[in-house]
């Protein structure tokens, strides 16, 4: 009995996330017959695309040893500037300019100033030493505050069928929200995996100044890692919008702490350096099945956070005893 | 007081010390003298309990006893005053001095009186007039040392041990340690002493006892022997390392430096650095710890940009390193004296660290990485350096220290340098990779390359070197040819400007 388990645990650590889930399912499912239909699976899958876009952006500058606590926040200006671009236009005050944006064109607004946020964060971070945390903890407050302005402190609404599409439509019977997240997630992959850029991120949150030594340009790599996250926290906050048909300006509200929680249960490690894209997936998709299966089980919103932290805390814990045998 | 017998300590198949005798007496300062990497550092904290797995025994007071920890060894009796002082820059004096052993009233509230009172007599004792509430970040290096030696005697140590007390401390303050050793003595502690600066030792040591390779060479009285005996006895050695020499061939300057300058806030740590190095050519550069090696290298890898001036000239054009990406992109390339702070990722792959400085050259066009090309390379220096690895896919963490040195080489040698730094390339790894990497760098340098290798080993740089560059202070001392150069002779030009 021991021997057989002892051989099978290289697998069992390797898997242990993708086992918590199945047998998370196979337990909500056994709980609630709503569980496993078609209807709620795609809700839970569409549910899932806005986090797994900002969660992907997170395990990147979480790999740097980094933390982008402004997610959020970018995420709530990023839906209001597409929102607001596209139902409003924005006008030039005293030039007697006027622009009009298409959804396209609105869209593109919301990304850009995404990837300036994420710019701007990595500016102050490499530029002026200022701590991860710190730095993207005031690009927080900011955000929101612009968002407070751009709004005027009320939601964005009746945006328009073609761009409801992105966060309702369907194509190939495929949500619309899965096929750009599954996007994200491919495009992630293959910049960890098979690029210079990918390399330097795992390297620098391996040892940052062995790096520095080997002729890797640091400032550079952050600066584009806390642009993508930006740019995906934009994308999140687009199918947001999208989905709710209305920019609200307190959208995204601790949702850093849903893309941290993701990172963290899908066994990257804070301190830098170790991590996958996939495991991050991974994590997102539980605590979103977690969500969906307490919701279903009728349990209170108040358990709900309860087993949600506590679910975090014991991944790490495993996550950290497996290392320790290493 | 103390004796230490037969002890022996040996770390992942290094053995650091092989059989160490060591004797303190009461009232008496014994010498600790040995070269860097001759086991005096793995010595000390055997004695102080950070190490608690060696062979041998230490007689306390003629107990046996073995120390588990440093708080043992503490409360024994036995203190240890690091180079590197473990002082909390924050706190107070007081605070620091009754870290972890703070004295409380009956409610457990701390006793603030009573610990002030009684850290106002420590420093006056030790004669250090400052208010005890200040903090530590406030005080100078020598005065910190000061709160160190409050520690031990608060600890009622009767076993001192002090390593290159004053390595980081003026003239003035090495004065005033030297009159509280003499304070010391008379209260009949027993103290041992490390320092490379004989004349120190010659000023305040009665007992000597001389490490090398991990062995007890000495031990004596120290009014029975003269400096240059001493120094013989640290180095007198010889290594069966031959190299042939490739002086015949005709000199091409590949890399010059004229009046290379660093300084800090604080501190000038380079000064008027100028030498050449020529193609094929292995320049060697010994110093004692804090001359200015490790920086000197830096500083031609850019990473001090900003702080240097003077000028760099590689291969008949002057150069200016803004970082190190430009630096390797001239062709510099920099082997770092701490393989697993600066030289490696251990986290990640032998494949993947070999190519990290030139993962540009090993993409597709479409900007993906080029994983056949990367594979190759990695098995191309596994097979060159003989890299002993199960396969390039091993974690670096894994390793020996001697093949994780040559997986840092092989970084380097990847990205096709004109000029390789070596900084103490040796340190820390057995003999048969020393051996080995004395091999390679002789093939480098017969190749083309220009070598500059940093040591503190003197039989090493004189083995390997056509020339060699000896530093004290941030300055270049003293420059020998192979042919006339000695042991005795380089390290006299070195200890000569650190007095």
């Amino acid at each position: 009995m021991d021997t057989t388990l002892a051989t099978y645990k290289p697998q069992l650590v390797k898997f242990q996330s993708l086992i918590a889930l199945v047998l998370l399912c196979i337990g909500i499912a056994l709980m609630s017959d709503k569980f496993l239909t078609v209807d709620n699976t795609w809700n839970v899958m569409r549910q899932i695309s806005v986090n797994i876009c900002i969660s992907v952006g997170m395990t990147l500058v979480v790999l740097t040893a980094g933390i982008d606590l402004s997610v959020g926040s970018v995420l709530a200006l990023c839906g209001a500037m597409t929102a607001g671009s596209l139902k409003f236009g924005i006008e030039m005050a005293g030039q007697n300019l006027f622009i009009g944006f298409t959804v396209l064109g609105a869209i593109l607004v919301g990304l850009i100033v995404g990837g300036l946020l994420g710019l701007f964060n990595g500016w102050t971070i490499t530029k002026f030493k200022v701590p991860p945390f710190v730095a993207t903890l005031a690009m927080l407050t900011i955000a929101r505050g612009l968002t407070m302005l751009w709004t005027k402190g009320f939601p964005i609404s009746n945006l328009g069928d073609n761009f409801d599409y992105i966060g309702t439509g369907w194509f190939l019977g495929i949500p619309l929200p899965v096929w750009v997240s599954g996007v994200v997630v491919i495009a992630a992959v293959v910049i960890t995996k098979k690029t210079a850029l990918g390399r330097y991120i795992y390297a620098i949150g391996g040892n940052e100044h062995a790096s520095r030594l080997s002729g890797i340009n640091i400032n550079k790599v952050k600066l584009t890692v806390y642009a993508i996250a930006g740019v995906l926290a934009a994308v999140g906050g687009i199918m947001v919008t999208s989905r709710l048909d209305s920019a609200q300006p307190n959208a995204g509200m601790s949702y850093e702490l849903d893309s941290i929680a993701a990172v963290v249960i899908g066994g990257t490690s804070l301190s830098g350096g170790r991590g996958t894209i996939m495991g991050t997936v991974l994590g997102a998709i539980i605590i979103g099945v977690l969500n969906n299966g307490l919701v279903l089980l009728n349990v209170s919103p108040f358990w709900q956070q309860v087993v949600k932290g506590g679910v975090i805390l014991l991944a790490v814990i495993i996550d950290k005893a497996n290392s320790k045998n290493d | 007081m103390l004796v230490a017998e037969n002890i022996s300590k040996r770390f992942a198949g290094v053995t650091a010390l092989d059989g160490v005798n060591l004797q303190l007496e009461a009232g008496k300062v014994t010498a600790i003298i040995g070269e860097n990497g001759a086991g005096k550092s793995t010595l000390m904290k055997i004695l102080s309990g950070v190490y608690d797995e060696y062979d041998g025994r230490i007689l306390f007071k003629d107990q046996h006893v073995h120390f588990k920890n440093p708080r043992e060894a503490q409360q024994a009796g036995i203190t240890i005053i690091h180079q590197e002082l473990n002082l909390i820059p924050y706190l107070s004096i007081t605070e620091n001095l009754f870290l972890g052993r703070e004295l409380k009233n009956s409610w457990s509230i701390l006793d603030k009186k009573a610990m002030h009172d009684k850290a106002v007599e420590l420093l006056q004792k030790l004669k250090l007039s400052v208010n005890p509430d200040t903090l530590i970040t406030d005080l100078k290096v020598g005065q910190q040392q000061v709160v160190e030696i409050a520690k031990a005697l608060l600890y009622d140590a009767e076993v001192i041990i002090m390593d290159e007390p004053t390595s980081a401390i003026s003239e003035s303050e090495v004065e005033v340690l030297f009159g509280l050793i003499a304070d010391l003595k008379k209260e009949n502690k027993a103290i041992a002493y490390i320092s490379h600066k004989l004349n120190e030792l010659f000023k305040i040591a009665e007992n000597y006892t001389v490490l090398r390779d991990g062995k007890t060479i000495e031990s004596g009285e120290m009014k029975s022997i003269g400096h240059d005996e001493l120094i013989h006895k640290m180095v007198g050695r010889d290594i069966d390392l031959v190299r042939n020499s490739n002086l015949a061939k005709e000199k091409n300057t590949l890399l010059q430096v004229d009046n290379l300058c660093l300084a800090t806030k604080t501190k000038k740590v380079l000064q008027d650095i100028s030498f050449n190095l020529n193609k094929g050519e292995v320049l060697g550069i010994f110093g004692l710890m804090g001359a200015g090696r490790t920086e000197l290298t830096e500083a031609l890898l850019g990473t001090y940009a900003g702080l240097v001036t003077g000028t760099i000239t590689l291969d008949g054009k002057t150069v200016k390193f803004k970082s190190a990406t430009d630096a390797i992109n001239a062709g510099m390339a920099l082997v770092p004296e701490d393989r697993k702070k600066d030289g490696l990722v251990l986290g990640l792959d032998v494949k993947t660290n070999i190519s990290l400085s030139s993962l540009d050259a090993m993409q597709h066009a479409s900007g993906l990485l080029n994983h056949k090309a990367e594979l190759a390379l990695a098995q191309k220096y596994i097979g060159a350096l003989k890299i002993k690895t199960p396969s390039e896919k091993q974690i670096v963490k894994n390793l020996s220290g001697g093949n994780q040195q040559k997986i840092v080489i092989a970084k380097c040698l990847a990205t096709n340098p004109k000029v390789l730094m070596l900084d103490e390339p040796t340190r820390g790894i057995d003999i048969n990779a020393k051996n080995e990497i004395y091999k390679l760098i002789a093939e480098l340098a017969a190749s083309g390359l220009g070598i500059i290798m940093v040591s503190s080993e003197l039989p090493e740089i004189l083995a390997i070197s056509d020339r060699i560059l000896v530093m004290g202070d941030g300055r270049i001392t003293a420059e020998f040819e192979a042919a006339n150069a000695t042991e005795d002779n380089i390290l006299k030009a070195a200890i000569a400007d650190s007095i």
